[in-house]
């Protein structure tokens, strides 16, 4: 069996009497690919936060490659190789693509290295024509496309992916599913997401988030068919 | 940054040298000093503001310190060398713990200009209750609302009788601000410029990518108050007198309005900024007609109104449309990118 890569146990989020996330138990392996699903509020993307270390369980711990990372800040998560992709495009506007792209790579390069890596990134996502332009005047799928890019850079052996596809095209979709595969050839990802088309797509283990807890782990095919969790994610009488 | 670092420096030391020659056939070098110091004040804030995204609201109060280390500091030693010194690492210090406390206490923006603000308050009463005889530091006196007067001035490094004054010391503000001005261009073209830059369009990103933001704001908020404090040093010698006027919110707010109506993220902005309305408000005080700060804050309104980018912006602007290359569109670039390709294959 592959190492484990993220273990989260009995990890709890409450926000005044709301429990977002309720002991939550949950380990990924190296190069798996996985996907977290879920209704509204199911606690996802709670979970997602208490992993990134934008915000701090107030139960529980979180380990990374046997390291307890439960109280460390964003930038230590991030400098142990993990790649992260927030919810909203976390990008720099007024930027161009290269400098997006490099100021990613320059964390782990040093600078002719960074330049390499950058120009090596922007040649396998295609944004050669756009190298140099200002990422705010670019198209919403090109942007999530640059952030994937800069996530990519660091070499991560995890990433850890907030709703990639929303509001994407399906031949921008379609790319980001090549990439995904791409980057799961290196690295562990986990990836929170609401199309179920999409995740159908990279056809993977799923796991299922109903009001802050697991409510199952399979593979999207049985999950899918399972009466339970279309009750609960399609909001269909069982 | 687009350019080359080399033709930048030349660039910067043809335009200085030129200046320095033309600048005192107009204006007398006495006016010009003061204008040149502002400058380099106003470019302290443009750096951290313009660049980092941290709006500091008491930029003075490092530009006073600078001033009262300098002034304290001559009197107790004699010699200019130390002082000057001095006068830029007590505020660098002085602002590296007051930011680490701000930004390792993660606050936003509206209560950084808050505490900066107050911070500038706090300095500005307490050398204004500085009037008694207890209030010494060394053997030299704070004087309250007097001031400090009778320091030593700025002297040749190691001769304290070979003052530097008049134009002689006009011709040495001028180098000292445009040996800052170099040192910022480096500065914002090595990685910790890029990444500061990559910081003030989002926090966010850069510490999910790993960089410790907190830190690396610190830092360029202390090297912006070292610039501050030199400055002020400067200013001190100019005027060869210290007074808490220089901690004052007015003082404050003219940096700040200097930056916006120079142009902010650039370099030459907030130093044309300053100079051009140090000048203006210079000129202004020779008539009583109309009240300064009135003008002042009209010029910043119109500013704000019609021309937010500011000036050096605007006229970079101008002259892309009427001389430069024009901006290539996306389409051209794509097919500009195409047949390079074709022509490597």
């Amino acid at each position: 069996m592959a190492e484990i890569v993220l273990e989260t146990q009995g990890l709890t989020m409450r926000f005044g009497g709301v429990v977002a996330a309720n002991n939550v138990d949950f380990k990924l392996r190296a190069r798996e690919l996985r996907c977290l699903i879920g209704p509204n509020g199911a606690g996802k993307s709670t979970f997602f936060k208490c992993v990134t270390g934008l915000q701090t369980p107030t139960e529980g711990q979180v380990f990374m490659r046997g390291e307890e990372t439960t109280t460390w800040m964003p930038h230590q998560i991030a400098s142990l190789g993990v790649g992260i992709k927030t919810q909203t495009p976390n990008v720099m506007d007024s930027l161009t693509v290269f400098e997006n792209i490099w100021l990613a790579a320059r964390r782990f390069h040093d600078v002719a290295e960074a330049n390499r890596k950058t120009d090596e990134a922007i040649e396998r996502l295609a944004l050669g024509g756009i190298a140099r332009s200002d990422l705010g005047q670019l198209a919403h799928g090109e942007r999530q496309r640059v952030e994937l890019g800069l996530v990519a850079v660091g070499d991560p052996w995890l990433v850890l992916l907030d709703e990639p596809a929303a509001g994407m095209s399906a031949e921008d979709v379609e790319r980001m599913t090549t990439i995904i595969h791409e980057l799961n050839k290196t690295a562990a990802i986990v990836i929170v997401e609401h199309d179920m088309q999409f995740i159908r797509s990279i056809a993977t283990q799923v796991t299922v988030f109903h009001q802050g807890s697991v409510l199952m782990e399979d593979h999207v095919d049985k999950v899918m068919s399972d009466p339970m969790v279309r009750n609960v994610y399609l909001g269909k009488k069982a | 940054m687009p350019g080359s670092l080399q033709k930048d420096v030349l660039i910067a030391v043809v335009v200085t040298a030129l200046l320095i020659w033309l600048m005192p056939l107009l204006i007398g070098t006495y006016t010009l000093t003061v204008l040149v110091i502002y400058g380099m004040l106003g470019l302290s804030l443009g750096l951290i503001w313009g660049f980092g995204g941290i709006l500091c609201f008491g930029q003075a109060a490092f530009f006073g310190l600078g001033a009262y280390t300098y002034a304290i500091a001559a009197i107790n030693i004699g010699e200019s060398t130390l002082p000057m010194i001095l006068a830029v690492l007590v505020p660098a210090v002085f602002a590296a713990l007051l930011g680490a406390m701000m930004f390792y206490g993660r606050l936003t923006d509206v209560y950084l200009g808050v505490i900066t603000l107050v911070v500038t308050l706090i300095l500005f009463k307490f050398i204004n209750s500085t009037a008694g005889p207890q209030y010494v530091i060394g053997t030299a006196r704070l004087g309250g609302f007097n001031g400090i007067p009778g320091f030593q001035t700025l002297n040749v490094p190691g001769d304290p009788e070979a003052y530097i004054w008049g134009d002689a010391y006009f011709y040495v503000c001028a180098i000292a601000l445009a040996l800052v001005y170099l040192l910022v261009s480096v500065l914002l073209r090595s990685s910790f410029g890029r990444i500061a830059v990559g910081i003030r369009e989002n926090e966010t990103r850069l510490s999910l990518m790993g960089y410790d933001v907190r830190a690396r704001k610190t830092v360029l908020f202390a090297v912006g108050a070292a610039i501050a404090g030199l400055a002020g040093a400067l200013f001190a010698n100019w005027g060869e007198i210290v007074t808490p006027n220089l901690f004052s919110l007015g003082q404050s707010a003219e940096i700040i309005i200097w930056c916006i109506v120079g142009g902010l993220g650039t370099r030459l902005g907030p130093i044309l900024g300053a100079a051009g309305l140090a000048y203006l408000k210079f000129l202004l005080g020779q008539q009583s007609l109309v009240d300064n700060t009135l003008i002042t804050g009209l010029i910043l309104v119109l500013f704000v109104l019609f021309l937010p980018r500011g000036v050096v912006p605007a006229l970079a602007g101008l002259w892309r449309i009427s001389f430069g290359r024009r901006p290539l569109g996306r389409i051209h670039q794509a097919r500009r990118h195409r047949r390079r390709e074709r022509g490597h294959g």
